[in-house]
């Protein structure tokens, strides 16, 4: 409710609603399997009921502009193959008899200004093993690092880039 | 051979139970619930494969989204009773 | 002939994820303290689940239940690191310090003096 003071006017599109409800309209066909008459009526009508939900949460407020949302897919990759080396040098500290951990705080500042871009960069960070994202207040980031090493990659502020990336037009 | 890698989630299911037990704070266990419960999710994506009955995906899905859900259910309900939780922590 | 190189791929991954899924269960319990196991944690939550979904979607080939499996993978990818942060701030919010070396500030107009171990 708090929120609502903060941002009062914001609108939503047709094509929002209408985007939103053909995913889930799709994802209820594909996981009934079943097409008659009342399933699908049911169907129809638990969509409608999740929109109107999500609408009043502030779902829409937050939505990312489908160019962003195109754009998705390649920072997946990037992540990806993040995720992969960092894992298998999170799996060697854990399996080495010494456990040579140094835990490192690392605290910035960021440079996104929208909630949607902070949300996807605070998991971004905590979606590869050996940094975790442990506080976001306005514009400052608190991560968790388990090795300098990692810190130090953090420190290059790769990850920023590739989202900010995202926005542009 | 899924049944080597069942075996596996299996094991890691005990250790997130052993870490469960053996806390020492209240966030660990609830760490270690969220650990056991992603791999329910998994276990269950596996055995589908497993006995070869695709039903199981399904099921597979509903854990995932009631993990989710609860883990955050029981972190607010921490935060709103932070005496409680003090008392589950020094159980131990 | 491509069907024996998915099959063998598939199997590969599946082998490591399973490899991924007990050293993080390991992991888990060998860490000394809560803030180290959350990267134990993240380590079967996100290296593991991709392995072993992707394993199976190459097992299941061009069918609902590869897209089934495709939906949930990115349903435990996307949430995994919001329940982490969740469990994170609310440890943090509770008084419990990680024990690591001093918060680097990274920006001069950030606020200082946070979190020393």
């Amino acid at each position: 409710m708090k929120n609502k003071t903060e941002s009062p006017k914001y609108t939503i599109t047709v094509w929002q609603l209408l985007g939103t409800f053909l995913v889930l309209m799709t994802t209820w066909l594909l996981w009934s399997g079943l097409y008659k008459p009342l399933l699908i009526s049911l169907g129809v009508f638990s969509c409608s009921l999740s929109l109107w939900l999500a609408q009043r949460t502030g779902f829409f407020r937050h939505a990312l502009p489908i160019r962003s949302l195109l754009r998705l897919p390649a920072l997946w990759w990037w992540l990806l193959i993040e995720v992969i080396k960092s894992s298998i040098e999170v799996a060697r500290i854990i399996l080495s008899p010494s456990l040579p951990i140094q835990p490192e705080l690392v605290e910035f500042t960021t440079t996104e200004k929208t909630n949607s871009g902070k949300v996807i960069l605070g998991n971004s960070i905590t979606l590869s093993p050996g940094t975790v994202t442990i506080d976001v207040d306005e514009d400052r980031l608190l991560v968790h690092c388990l090795t300098s090493n990692t810190a130090n990659e953090l420190r290059s502020r790769e990850v920023e880039r590739r989202i900010e990336k995202l926005e542009i037009e | 051979m899924y049944i080597v890698l069942s075996l596996a989630i299996l094991m890691t299911m005990v250790l997130a139970i052993a870490r469960a037990l053996r806390g020492p704070t209240i966030y660990d266990r609830v760490l270690a619930v969220n650990l056991f419960g992603t791999k329910t999710a998994l276990l269950l994506a596996v055995i589908a494969f497993l006995i070869d009955r695709p039903d199981f995906l399904d099921l597979a899905l509903a854990y995932a989204l009631i993990n989710l859900v609860g883990i955050l259910a029981v972190l607010q309900f921490i935060q709103m009773n932070p005496s409680k939780a003090n008392e589950a922590s020094d159980h131990d | 002939m491509i069907n024996t190189v998915m099959d063998v791929l598939s199997w590969i991954l599946l082998c490591s994820g399973g490899v991924f899924v007990l050293i993080g269960g390991i992991g888990a319990l060998r860490l000394p303290n809560f803030y180290t196991r959350l990267h134990a944690a993240s380590l079967t939550e996100t290296m593991a689940t991709i392995l072993i979904f992707v394993g199976m979607i190459l097992q299941a080939g061009f069918s609902l239940e590869a897209l089934k499996l495709a939906v949930i993978m990115l349903f435990l990818l996307l949430t995994a690191p919001t329940a982490s942060y969740a469990l994170a701030n609310a440890a943090l919010q509770s008084g419990m310090r990680p024990k690591a070396e001093s918060a680097k500030v990274e920006s001069p107009n950030a606020q200082t003096g946070n979190s020393e171990s």
